[in-house]
């Protein structure tokens, strides 16, 4: 019989074609598998990597960031050269020539609840290297949707977890942790220190995960809970089962909220310019005014007839502000507004107020 | 009894040591544990998701605790 690789290829995959447990059979397994994996970060780099280097025939990769300098230390696939680039592209670049022979498919987006469903119906396994709990929460749900198994990795300074989940009937994400975690529970959103290698030792645990998931190798990390301390170097198996509940949560039936992240999403406050601010002023229905400065700074100037709310105080006096009429809210320079007019949005649910962009200092008077 | 309490992720920093030991009245169930830490510690009863693994595994609420049981409490994290 004739060999499915060529003479490059079986010599570059000898050393998986001569264990018995994959061989030709399994290495032709890898290479017509589809990974999807969602972020290009720490555990992403280190996940495609390895999986690239296996001779995974179709890569995806999902992640809307572009390269910065404060990745460097963790996310090895980039370089100096890289700042600035959308990841996934960079990434891609560096993955090419590590193995020419993979098809790499490149989605520069967040991943959403708009596009979910498309992205994970077009891959085999997804590996879920995010940094935060709406995307976690919303791959889980779609891997339910779809029947497809996910290696999830996660990390915190120090910490790391890894478990495979909705694996052949296997428990799900939410079996685990029901609840998706609050703003005050993840302090995460890039914002926390991490130790550089860390990304590395759970990235290649989920690597790993995923080869045996594609070759139907051993015993998959599924109805477990790997949890590392590199500090103590203590690590721990949490066993959990499939809740029937729990379990049954998809991208159908689960609450939209979970897949929001207020503390995560940008601030990009409805706002409006001062020359529309100065033709409402002049229209039939003027806005209300709402200076959200300091009582100083409302003497010195203020525009006429408004409302003095300093931001401090805003959310203990929110009912001052009325609902039934527009509000523009302005401040010196437009970062306080623009925080206002969030917090009255997303705290108080108006849907009313606008933020004068660039504040007085745009307002000539 | 007195129980030692491994503690992991966000849960770590609230308590601020990595291991708690207490005591606790005799057959305390996950769930009391639970209760019973979240008045100590009030910034733990922000936390929705907190996993209790009792001799690595994942703890039902009326699950009763013993003496030396191995307990951990592990919240998810999200970093990548």
């Amino acid at each position: 019989m004739s060999s499915l690789f060529s003479a490059p290829e079986r010599q570059r995959y000898r050393r998986h074609l001569q264990l018995a447990e994959i061989g030709e059979a399994g290495q032709l397994r890898l290479r017509q598998a589809r990974v999807l994996v969602v972020g290009a970060g720490g555990l992403g780099c280190p996940i495609l990597q390895y999986l690239a280097a296996a001779g995974v025939g179709t890569l995806g990769l999902a992640d809307a960031d572009r390269v910065e300098l404060t990745n460097l230390p963790r996310q090895i696939l980039y370089g100096p050269a890289d700042v600035g680039r959308l990841k996934v592209e960079a990434a891609a670049s560096a993955l090419r020539h590590l193995n020419e022979l993979n098809t790499y498919v490149l989605h520069p987006e967040r991943v959403s609840p708009a596009n979910v469903r498309a992205l994970v119906a077009a891959y085999d396994v997804v590996v879920d290297g995010s940094d935060n709990f709406p995307t976690r929460y919303l791959l889980n749900d779609a891997c339910v949707s779809l029947g497809r198994p996910l290696v999830s990795g996660a990390i915190y300074k120090f910490e790391g977890q890894v478990s495979v989940f909705n694996y052949q009937d296997g428990p799900t994400y939410r079996c685990l942790f029901p609840e998706p975690p609050g703003a005050a529970e993840a302090p995460d959103c890039n914002t926390t220190g991490v130790l550089n290698v860390l990304p590395g030792l759970i990235g290649t645990v989920q690597a790993t995960e995923a080869v045996k998931v594609i070759l139907g190798l051993g015993d998959v990390l599924s109805g477990r809970l790997w949890v590392l301390d590199t500090l103590t170097f203590q690590s721990r198996t949490l066993r959990f089962k499939r809740d029937a509940v729990q379990s049954a949560i998809n991208l159908d039936t689960a609450n939209a909220a979970d897949y929001f992240d207020v503390s995560c999403a940008p601030i990009t406050p409805a706002s409006l310019t001062a020359e529309e601010l100065r033709q409402q002023l002049a229209s039939a229905a003027p806005p209300l005014l709402l200076d959200v400065r300091g009582p100083l700074e409302f003497q010195r100037r203020h525009l006429p007839g408004a409302l003095l709310l300093p931001l401090p105080e805003l959310a203990a006096r929110a009912t001052e502000v009325p609902r039934t009429r527009p509000v523009v809210v302005y401040c010196q320079s437009g970062v306080r507004s623009a925080r206002a007019a969030e917090l009255l949005r997303s705290e108080f649910g108006y849907d009313n107020v606008l933020s004068l962009s660039g504040g007085l200092e745009e307002y000539a008077e | 009894m007195n129980l030692t309490i491994a503690l992991f992720g966000i849960a770590r920093e609230i308590v601020g040591q990595s291991t708690l030991p207490l005591t606790v009245p005799d057959g305390q169930s996950a769930a009391g544990l639970l209760a019973e830490l979240r008045t100590r510690y009030p910034a733990l009863a922000g936390l929705r998701s907190l996993a209790v693994a009792v001799n690595s595994e994942y703890a039902a609420a009326d699950t009763p605790l013993h003496e030396q049981d191995e307990i951990a409490l592990i919240p998810p994290v999200s970093g990548g």
